[in-house]
C-alpha cells in the first residue's frame, strides 16, 4: 500500500492506521530518544546519533516508514517531551517501557550491550525514588504512575514528527467519527457535557464558546489556536506541540467542523522555533494525508490550518491583543465586547482555543463525553497540565484531574521541598496568579476555588516555595513582570502595576511608612477592579494574595525593617562572630566591595557602610563565623 | 428599542446606544477624560467605569464602549465605582498634576489628597490627540511607540512628519496641557481651589442619592465648613 496516497474515506484511514500498526510490530526493540528542547539542551541530540552509529556498525540500517529500523529488529527514534526535563536526556526503550535517566553519549555503549543485546537493565541510569530503589520502566515511577495522563497519553512514546506513529496510536479517529456519526451542533453538545473549560487560563466553558460563534450568521469564521504561551515557568503548550502536534491539529479541526470554520490559524510565539517545525510538518504531513484540505475523508467537510509567528509579546496571549497581532496591528487588547465569536479575526466571528483545550478535544470523543466529565470536578471535566517548578524534588510536567489537592501534586508527584527544608508557599497561575501558603495545600486544584483563595488556575504554572523565600519579594518579581509586559494602553495597569512597583520598591528597601499597606492594597484593588483586559484584572493578585496570606512579613519589612527570610538586600546585614572567626581572611580576599578588614589570625569585622550584602562571606566561612540577620 | 436598568431606573434608548450616551442623555454625569463624541471610544482612561450586573456577580465595564442590552442593570455611581474613580484620579493627579481638566476632576470627585510619589507627566496617553489626527484630520500622522511605562505619542520613527498640516487639532482636543487655573504649584499637587462638596449621602447608603452638580444645599444641610476657595 502506498502510504504517500491522500485518505478519501473512513475506512481508508484505517487500513493506512493498520499499515502503520503492523511496521512498528516488526521493530522488535524501540529506543525513543527524547527530543524536546528541555532535553536537546541537555545532549540528547548527540545521545541519538551515537545510539544510530554504534547500531548501524552491527547491523545494515534500513529505513522503513521514517522509523530507522536497524540489525535485528531494533529502531531508533526521537520522541517528544517526557515532562520530566530535570533528569535528561531521557531514553526510553519499548515494548519493556524502560526509563533511563540523565543519558550521556559515553553510556551509549553499555546500554546498546547490556540491554538490546543483553536484556538486562542499566541499573545506574534508572531512576531511583526516595528510598532509593530503582524503578526498571517508567510506569514504577512515582512522578509518572500518580499522574493522569491522558492529554499527555502520547507524549514521549510517539515520534512527533511521523503522523504514521499518531496513526498507529489511534490518531484521528476521533475525527472520523466526528464526521461520519456527528452534526456539528452533537460534537458542541458532547463538549458541553464534558464540562471543558479553557485551559489557557480564565476557564471559559469551551462548548458556549463554539456554541456561540456557531450561531453567528457572518462568514467565513476562523479557529485560532492561542500557542501564545508566555508565563514565566509554564511550558505545557510547547511541550504538547513539541510532543504530540497531531492531537492539537485533529483538536482543531473537529473544533473547525463544530464551529463552522474553514480556517484555522495557529499562533505561536517566535520563542518556541521547535514547536513551530513540528506543528508545520504535522500540518504538512496531514495535508499529504488528506487530512487537511478539502473534502476531509470524502465528508464534504474543508479544512485547513496555517501558522502565524507572533512576535514574542507577553501581551498577545490575551485573546483580543492576539486578533490584533493576527490582523498585523500593534499587539493590544481592544475593550469587549464585542465578543470574538461576534467580531474576531477580520471582524468575522472566531474562536480561539489554547492548545491544550484543543487537544482535549480528541479525547472527549473517543471516551465519550460522561467518561470524560467524571474524571474531573463537578464543575470542569478531565484534567490540567501543571508545570511544576522551584523547590520541589521532581519538577516537571504534570497532569492530574482537575480538583485533586495541591498537597497531592506538590508533595506526591512533586515529592516535597528538597534539603529537608519546610514548605512556605505555593504560587500558581502564572505572573497574575497568587501565592497560597502551605497551610492551604488541601485545597482542589479548581478554577473556582483557586480563585477564590486569591489566585488562579492560570495556564498551570505551579512554582514551590521554601523557606528562604521572601514574599514581599516574590511580589516584587512579579509587579516587575507585568510592568514589563503591560501594553500601557489603559491608563489603570499601565499607571497601577508601575505605582505598585514603587510601593514595593520601597517596602523592600526599608522606605516604607505606615500608611504603605493600606495604599498598596487599594492601589492593587483599584487596577483589578478598572483595567481593561485579562492582564490587569489580575495583575494586583500577586500582591493581594501575598498580603492576604502574608500580612506579618510585610508588616516585618515596613515596621521593623527586617527581612524575615533575608532575601531583601537593603533590610538585612552581616556581622562576623568573633569567638568563632580564626582570622583565615578567606572572606576579606572575596569580598567584592573591601568592606571586610582585620589582622591575619584575629578576628575580623565587616563595615556595614561598604558591605554590598552580597553574602560571598557568608558563602565562604568555612568556621560559620558570618551571621546574617 | 432596548429596555434596561440605568441607576434603578427602568429606561429606554435606541439599539446601539453606549450607557455613557444613554446617562449623559439622562443627565447624570460620568467622567472621561479619553472620550469625545466626535471620536470613536478607546476605553483607556477609565474613568466612565460603571457597574453592570448584581453584586456579588457585578463587575466594572467602561460605559464609553458598553453598549446598553437589554435588561441589563447598570449603577454609575456605587461604592465600588466611587471609590475606583477617586483611586484613579489620584493616581491621574499623582501623574499629571499640570493639567487643570484633572485638577478640576479632583475636586468634582472630592480627591483631596496625593499618597503616591508626584509626577510631572506632560501626557496621560488619553489617546484623544491620535484618534483626532486619524479620524477627524484624516492624517494619521502620530500614534503610539512604546509599551507599557514607556509608552508615548510620536509620530513616525520620531521624525517630522510629512503627514502633519500643523491644524492643531492634537493640541486643541488635549485634556492634559491645558494650563492650571492657578498657575503650577511646586509642592502641592492637589489645588482643590474649586473643591466640589463631599456627597454626605455616600457614607450612609451604597450610592450617591442626587446627582445635582455641585451638591452644595446637601453639604450646607450637614453642617460641615466650605472648603475655602481661591477664586474670591
Amino acid at each position: 500500500m502506498e502510504t504517500k496516497e491522500a485518505v478519501r474515506s473512513v475506512e481508508a484511514l484505517a487500513r493506512l492506521a493498520g499499515f502503520h500498526r503492523q511496521a512498528r510490530q516488526k521493530v522488535k526493540t524501540r529506543i525513543l530518544v527524547c527530543a524536546g528542547t528541555g532535553c536537546i539542551v541537555s545532549g540528547s541530540l548527540r545521545v541519538m546519533k551515537e545510539f544510530e552509529r554504534l547500531l548501524a556498525d552491527r547491523g545494515a540500517a534500513a529505513q522503513l516508514a521514517g522509523v530507522a529500523e536497524v540489525g535485528k529488529g531494533v529502531g531508533v527514534a526521537q520522541s517528544g517531551c517526557h515532562g520530566f526535563c530535570q533528569k535528561g536526556p531521557l531514553v526510553r526503550i519499548d515494548p519493556y517501557g524502560i526509563f533511563y535517566t540523565g543519558v550521556r553519549p559515553e553510556d551509549v555503549a553499555e546500554i546498546v550491550d547490556t540491554t538490546i543485546n543483553g536484556g538486562k537493565t542499566v541499573e545506574r541510569l534508572l531512576y531511583r525514588d526516595r528510598d532509593g530503589l530503582a524503578c526498571c520502566n517508567q510506569e514504577e515511577i512515582p512522578f509518572y504512575n500518580s499522574q493522569t495522563r491522558i492529554v499527555l497519553k502520547n507524549a514521549g512514546l510517539i515520534d512527533p514528527e511521523d503522523i504514521g506513529d499518531y496513526l498507529a496510536a489511534g490518531g484521528y479517529t476521533a475525527l472520523a467519527k466526528v464526521l461520519t456519526e456527528m452534526s456539528p451542533a452533537e460534537v458542541t453538545e458532547a463538549v458541553t457535557r464534558a464540562n471543558l473549560r479553557g485551559r489557557g487560563g480564565a476557564g471559559f466553558p469551551t462548548g458556549l464558546k463554539w456554541k456561540e460563534a456557531f450561531h453567528q450568521k457572518a462568514w467565513p469564521k476562523y479557529i485560532v489556536c492561542n500557542a501564545d504561551e508566555g508565563d514565566p515557568g509554564a511550558f505545557m503548550d510547547r511541550s504538547l506541540l513539541e510532543s504530540d502536534p497531531h492531537a492539537v491539529l485533529e483538536g482543531m479541526i473537529i473544533a473547525g467542523y463544530a464551529v463552522g470554520a474553514r480556517h484555522g490559524l495557529i499562533y505561536v510565539r517566535a520563542e518556541y522555533p521547535l514547536a513551530m517545525k513540528r506543528i508545520a510538518i504535522a500540518i504538512e504531513q496531514a495535508r499529504e494525508t488528506g487530512l487537511l484540505g478539502e473534502d476531509i475523508m470524502g465528508s464534504g467537510f474543508d479544512f485547513d490550518a496555517e501558522i502565524f509567528v507572533g512576535g514574542g509579546v507577553f501581551i498577545c496571549g490575551e485573546s483580543t491583543a492576539l486578533i490584533s497581532s493576527l490582523e498585523g496591528q500593534v499587539g493590544e487588547p481592544r475593550q469587549k465586547p464585542p465578543h470574538l465569536a461576534e467580531r474576531g479575526y477580520l471582524g468575522k466571528p472566531t474562536v480561539i482555543n489554547n492548545v491544550e483545550t484543543l487537544a482535549n478535544v480528541p479525547v472527549i470523543i473517543n471516551i465519550g463525553a460522561p467518561a470524560y466529565a467524571a474524571i474531573g470536578s463537578a464543575k470542569s471535566g478531565g484534567t490540567k497540565i501543571f508545570c511544576l517548578t522551584g523547590k520541589v524534588n521532581n519538577t516537571g510536567l504534570v497532569e492530574v484531574p482537575i480538583g485533586v489537592p495541591l498537597a497531592e501534586i506538590v508533595r506526591g508527584i512533586g515529592g516535597g521541598v528538597p534539603d529537608g527544608r519546610a514548605l512556605k508557599a505555593v504560587q500558581t497561575g502564572g505572573p497574575s496568579g497568587g501565592c497560597l501558603p502551605a497551610e492551604m495545600l488541601d485545597l482542589p486544584t479548581d478554577f473556582e476555588e483557586l480563585s477564590q483563595a486569591g489566585s488562579m488556575m492560570g495556564s498551570g504554572g505551579m512554582i514551590v516555595m521554601d523557606d528562604t523565600t521572601c514574599m514581599v519579594d516574590v511580589a516584587r518579581y512579579f509587579i516587575n513582570f507585568l510592568r514589563d509586559e503591560s501594553c500601557g494602553k489603559c491608563f489603570s495597569c499601565r499607571e497601577g502595576i508601575l505605582r505598585m512597583k514603587e510601593i514595593v520598591d520601597d517596602i523592600t528597601a526599608g522606605r516604607a511608612g505606615d500608611e504603605t499597606l493600606e495604599l498598596l492594597k487599594e492601589t492593587a484593588e483599584m487596577v483589578k477592579n478598572a483595567s481593561m483586559c485579562g492582564l490587569g484584572q489580575s495583575a494586583g493578585n500577586p500582591v493581594l494574595s501575598t498580603i492576604r496570606y502574608f500580612e506579618d512579613e510585610y508588616l516585618a519589612h515596613i515596621q521593623d525593617k527586617k527581612c524575615p527570610a533575608g532575601v531583601c538586600r537593603s533590610l538585612i546585614s552581616f556581622t562576623i562572630d568573633a569567638d568563632l572567626c580564626t582570622g583565615c581572611t578567606a572572606c576579606a580576599v572575596k569580598c567584592p566591595t573591601k568592606a571586610i578588614s582585620g589582622e591575619k589570625k584575629q578576628a575580623h569585622t565587616i563595615d556595614a557602610a561598604l558591605c554590598d550584602r552580597c553574602g560571598i562571606c557568608l558563602d565562604t566561612c568555612r568556621f560559620d563565623a558570618v551571621r546574617k540577620g | 428599542m432596548v429596555t434596561f436598568v440605568l441607576n434603578g431606573l427602568e429606561i429606554s434608548v435606541e439599539k446601539g446606544t453606549t450607557i455613557l450616551e444613554a446617562a449623559r442623555f439622562y443627565g447624570i454625569g460620568i467622567p472621561t477624560l479619553c472620550y469625545n463624541e466626535a471620536l470613536s471610544p478607546y476605553g483607556a482612561c477609565r474613568l466612565c467605569l460603571v457597574e453592570i450586573g448584581v453584586p456579588p456577580r457585578s463587575r466594572l465595564v467602561t460605559s464609553c464602549t458598553y453598549e446598553a442590552t437589554e435588561g441589563l442593570v447598570v449603577r454609575t455611581h456605587s461604592e465600588r465605582v466611587v471609590k475606583t474613580r477617586q483611586m484613579l484620579i489620584e493616581m491621574y493627579l499623582a501623574t499629571c498634576p499640570s493639567s487643570k481638566v484633572i485638577q478640576d476632576l479632583a475636586s468634582k470627585h472630592h480627591v483631596t489628597r496625593v499618597r503616591f510619589r508626584q509626577k510631572q507627566e506632560e501626557c496621560i496617553l488619553c489617546g484623544l490627540c491620535v484618534r483626532m489626527c486619524e479620524e477627524q484630520m484624516q492624517a494619521g500622522a502620530i500614534g503610539y511607540t512604546g509599551r507599557g511605562d514607556s509608552r508615548r505619542i510620536s509620530t513616525f520613527f520620531d521624525k517630522k512628519s510629512e503627514d502633519c498640516r500643523f491644524c492643531g487639532g492634537c493640541q486643541y482636543i488635549c485634556p492634559a496641557c491645558q494650563a492650571r487655573c492657578q498657575g503650577p504649584q511646586e509642592k502641592e499637587a492637589v489645588c482643590n481651589a474649586c473643591l466640589n462638596l463631599a456627597p454626605p449621602c455616600l457614607e450612609h447608603f451604597d450610592h450617591v442619592m442626587c446627582y445635582m452638580d455641585p451638591c452644595v444645599a446637601c453639604e450646607e444641610k450637614s453642617g460641615r465648613e466650605p472648603r475655602k476657595t481661591c477664586c474670591k
